[in-house]
């Protein structure tokens, strides 16, 4: 059984998430049902990413979804779409997760942290979704190779900048500023608006 | 860090690439920058389609459980009330629970959502822990007054003593093996004033011995009155006193 797959990147999409989750904040259990339907895919997406393992990958969404219905009273439109918000909330859980004392002694060697690809193999078949990925794929193809490996190692692996400083045996401010201009090359490239 | 080290960090806060303590730095500094807070919301926006390429089919039971999952979990206000807005006077003497707090906040940052729920219970159990607090520095700061005077009565069966403190203006009502009152009343203090009486609070329903700091400055009152009232009290009292003491001086 296939389940749906929409991602909010048309405008309307958008504001029907905002919208939704307005009235998930007033305690409405269906629009919630409908946000979960929206968001579910990238929420695990990223924690897959990020964490690598099914099954803790699968709890830290739950997590982040049961999260979005009890804080969404406090959700505010002002500080960003309603889709970055829980993706922002996403990314920050599944981080750590990562970083805690568990996972650290799990953690993959550093070889491995820089085979920095995205779990794409069981990426949605849906057409939007492949879209995004091709312009974000191309889009990382513009960054320098500093660039690219400082920010997928930073986004998709959840290291620190002084972790992802010492698997690149870079200087510190070396990392951090390649993750600045590789962020603003690719906030360019990505049309990236706020 | 100064000042130019931390304005390069939008990057890495946004990617959520820096330690705590880091982050605590920088979040500092975005307060006072207003350049860095449009850089790090579009470079969040950035991170976000970072996130929506990564799109995963979700199993259908996912779906089920955390439908099931948030009909038991109760939503969180619009507002929070920060640790720091906390009176003065809460924050003494509560070493373990302050280190129970401590506690939680680790593990919130480690464990991420259900601990900060956990977290924010914690911090419900602090208030309130910090309202018991007041309290007993209140009653403390009456019944070990140097001018502390009392008297005792026998109220309804049990035993009733009013401590009062002229300097600080204060009266405390103990009670001891006082009987419950009827259901769905209380007994409530009052100080008479010449004819009248001026409410004073409410005694606990549920528990026959307690030590009460009566509401109100002493502000001159001659005596004090107990009488039993509906559930939340009343503004004048609508009973016999059960009893009626003097005001020692």
């Amino acid at each position: 059984m296939k389940e749906p797959v929409h991602i909010g990147t048309r405008p309307s999409a958008k504001s029907d998430l905002q919208q939704l989750l307005h009235e998930v904040a007033l305690g409405d259990q269906e629009a919630f049902a409908a946000v979960y339907d929206t968001v579910a895919g990238s929420v695990l997406g990223v924690a897959r990413t990020v964490l690598r393992d099914q099954a803790q990958s699968e709890e830290v969404a739950q997590e982040v979804l049961v999260e979005v219905w009890r804080t969404a009273p406090r959700y505010r439109p002002e500080r960003g779409t309603a889709m970055n918000w829980i993706l922002t909330l996403a990314h920050r859980r599944a981080v750590d997760r990562v970083r805690s004392v568990e996972a650290a002694a799990a953690r993959d060697t550093k070889a491995a942290l820089l085979d920095h690809q995205p779990a794409y193999d069981e990426v949605t078949e849906q057409v939007e979704t492949r879209l995004e990925q091709e312009q974000v794929r191309r889009c990382l193809r513009t960054l320098t190779e500093v660039q690219r490996q400082s920010v997928t190692l930073a986004y998709y692996r959840g290291l620190t900048y002084r972790e992802v400083a010492e698997a690149l045996s870079l200087p510190l401010g070396t990392v951090k500023t390649r993750l600045r201009d590789g962020l603003i090359r690719l906030r360019d490239c990505l049309g990236v608006a706020v | 860090m100064n000042t130019t080290d931390l304005h390069g960090l939008t990057g890495a806060y946004a990617l959520h690439a820096l330690n705590d303590e880091e982050r605590a730095a920088f979040e500092r500094h975005l307060t006072t920058c207003d350049g860095c807070e449009l850089e790090v919301a579009e470079f969040t926006a950035t991170a976000g389609r970072l996130a929506l390429a990564s799109t995963v089919r979700t199993r259908p039971v996912m779906r089920e459980q955390v439908l099931q999952r948030i009909t038991t979990v109760r939503q969180a206000s619009p507002r929070t009330v920060p640790l720091q807005r906390m009176p003065r006077g809460a924050r003494r003497g509560r070493g373990l629970a302050q280190w129970a707090l401590a506690a939680s906040v680790a593990a919130a940052a480690a464990l991420g959502g259900t601990a900060v729920w956990q977290y924010e219970r914690a911090q419900d159990a602090q208030n309130q822990a910090s309202q018991a607090q007041r309290h007993v520095e209140d009653l403390a700061g009456v019944l070990a007054a140097p001018d502390a005077k009392s008297r005792s009565v026998k109220v309804a069966g049990g035993a009733g003593t009013l401590v009062v403190s002229a300097s600080r203006d204060r009266a405390v009502f103990v009670a001891s093996k006082m009987p419950a009152p009827p259901r769905g009343k209380v007994y409530q203090l009052w100080f008479a004033d010449g004819g009248k009486m001026r409410a004073a609070g409410l005694m606990d329903p549920d528990r026959s011995s307690q030590a009460v700091v009566m509401q109100g400055a002493v502000d001159g009152a001659s005596g004090v009155g107990i009488t039993v009232e509906p559930a939340g009290g009343s503004k004048q009292p609508t009973s016999t006193p059960v009893a009626l003491l003097g005001v020692p001086t």
